[in-house]
């Protein structure tokens, strides 16, 4: 089906159940854990990994962290970095362990990322420019860069509240059948998404990820390796990438993101179109993200997200086009980085099969998007089922 | 919001020496922009070299102080909690009439708040520092 560019595979995964609040809790020992998990599901002995990609450790490890991570892991790799594309650094880091496996440089790459929920988080060490040049105003924090995201998109294209409650409402569907979403037992329909508080307008509290501990790991090793694994190996059919700016109000465009070419580079390695991806698996830190990811993908026109939204039928493993069917951030809770990998790790589980009461009848094919900072980190990846 | 933005306990701006310029201007009730004498672009947040052509060619000038608002959010729940007095307050993406945006605090002084709305340059007293907050023009 498709011109195979990329001969590395996934042939692991891990995830940990999501925490509102840990105590006295090591990072480390979360992401080894679940670095743990997904070395047995892949079939590999902890001295075959050797390969290592991990997160900026915020507050913890502020330099030599693969060394750090490495050593408390009893690791020596042969290839080692940090990703540091926020949300898309999960995403980010599946292609470039697939290229690091391509150059000869490792044989199997344990890509890790997590956090704990302790008290008193540190507060971010973000600085200049957003320190300097948005923080004064009153505007700290992710939530309003979002909502002058949402109300820009608003304006432009007259969506109303509800098409982007809709996208809360569906991601809490879909973490009913996920007992270990942070929302499960806990479905909200439209209604009760608009009647949650306005945070920082038009943003309301449940159309926000919830802030949970937890990790989530993934092995990315070649075909051979990947025989060890008792499942069948999900393939790398394209990757894209783009970063445009950091602070909001730096942004090329306040409706269309990085995603956008960085979905049209994948696709266009896999010799794919969007509208044959059999699962979505959509980075949704907040609504207005899936709603401009929809947009950008190419699923619809500019402004239609919620009318191809109703017409898909929804989110759920029944639609047309399957969302998060894990319960997306939105439902699942967000793993601080972690929360991007949560979206490979579950578009992994439907390509095996192995989603259980969530399970795409037929899914062959899938699209993973991760997202960074103010709409301006930006990775894609088609996986499919099959070379 | 009754507070007076100038009893709020909040973060003021980290100067640098490269950004003195910039806050001493506002201090003064001016905006002040950075324009590159190569390839002619005006540049907002100041910057040592031209982001657009990377030329070593930076000067101030005075700025229009007319702008486009963007976006803006009413923030209920804000990151920092000195801000808490003074909710809900309005913050917006600020498009200079010179070209570049800046993120600022807008007030509204009663008008109607929309995408598009005019504004001019309003320095305002916020804690302890002149900030460059901008109004909505009045028609």
């Amino acid at each position: 089906m498709t011109d195979q560019k990329w001969r590395a595979v996934i042939s692991g995964i891990g995830e940990l159940k999501p925490e509102r609040k840990t105590d006295g809790v090591n990072t480390m020992d979360l992401l080894l854990r679940v670095s743990a998990e997904a070395a047995r599901d892949a079939g590999l002995e902890p001295r075959e990994i050797d390969g290592l990609l991990v997160g900026p450790q915020v507050g913890e490890t502020p330099q030599h962290v693969p060394a750090t991570v490495a050593e408390y892991f009893g690791m020596r790799p042969t290839m080692s970095n940090v990703v540091d594309l926020g949300g898309a650094s999960g995403p980010g880091m599946i292609w470039r362990a697939a290229a690091a496996i391509e150059m000869g440089m490792c044989e199997a790459v344990l890509c890790v990322l997590g956090n704990h929920r302790n008290p008193v988080p540190p507060r971010s060490p973000n600085r200049n420019p957003a320190r300097e040049f948005d923080t004064p105003f009153g505007a700290s924090g992710a939530n309003t860069s979002y909502a002058l995201l949402m109300q820009a998109h608003m304006a432009e294209h007259g969506c109303k509240p509800e098409d982007y409650a809709a996208i809360a409402a569906g991601a809490r569907a879909n973490a009913q059948r996920n007992p270990m979403a942070i929302f499960h037992g806990k479905p909200a329909d439209i209604d009760d998404i608009l009647a949650s508080p306005m945070v920082t307008s038009p943003l309301h509290l449940l159309e926000i990820v919830m802030p949970v501990a937890g990790g989530d790991a993934v092995i990315v090793t070649t075909r051979e390796w990947a025989r060890k694994s008792p499942h069948r190996p999900v393939h790398l059919w394209g990757a894209g990438e783009k970063i445009t700016h950091r602070a909001v109000s730096q942004a090329p465009c306040l409706t269309s993101g990085p995603l956008k070419p960085a979905i049209e580079r994948a696709l266009r390695q896999a010799g794919a179109s969007v509208h044959e991806m059999d699962f979505l698996s959509l980075y949704d830190c907040y609504t207005i993200m899936v709603a401009a990811t929809i947009e950008d993908a190419g699923l619809c026109e500019p402004g239609e997200f919620g009318n191809w939204l109703r017409e898909n039928g929804g989110m759920g493993p029944d639609a047309r086009q399957p969302i998060n069917t894990h319960g997306g951030q939105l439902g699942f809770g967000q793993p601080d980085l972690a929360g991007g990998m949560t979206h490979v790790v579950e578009a992994v589980r439907q390509l095996r099969g192995t989603a259980e009461g969530r399970q795409i009848a037929e899914c062959h094919t899938a699209l993973v998007t991760g997202n960074g900072a103010t709409m301006s980190e930006a990775v894609a990846l088609v996986l499919g089922g099959s070379e | 919001m009754t507070v007076d933005l100038a009893d709020l306990d909040v973060p003021g701006p980290t100067e640098t020496a490269l950004t003195q310029p910039f806050w001493a201007a506002v201090e003064e009730g001016r905006l002040v922009i950075q324009r590159c004498g190569a390839c002619g672009e005006a540049v907002f947040y100041p910057r040592a070299v031209c982001p657009h052509c990377w030329a070593d060619a930076l000067a101030w000038e005075e700025a229009r102080g007319q702008g486009r608002l963007k976006s803006f959010s009413e923030i209920w729940k804000p990151g920092h909690s000195g801000w808490i007095p003074a909710t809900p307050y309005l913050v917006g993406l600020v498009e200079l009439a010179e070209g570049p945006t800046m993120l600022s605090h807008i007030l509204s002084g009663g008008q109607e708040v929309y995408v598009g709305a005019p504004l001019v340059f309003a320095p305002t007293r916020i804690g302890r520092r002149v900030l460059p907050c901008f109004k909505i023009k009045q028609d």
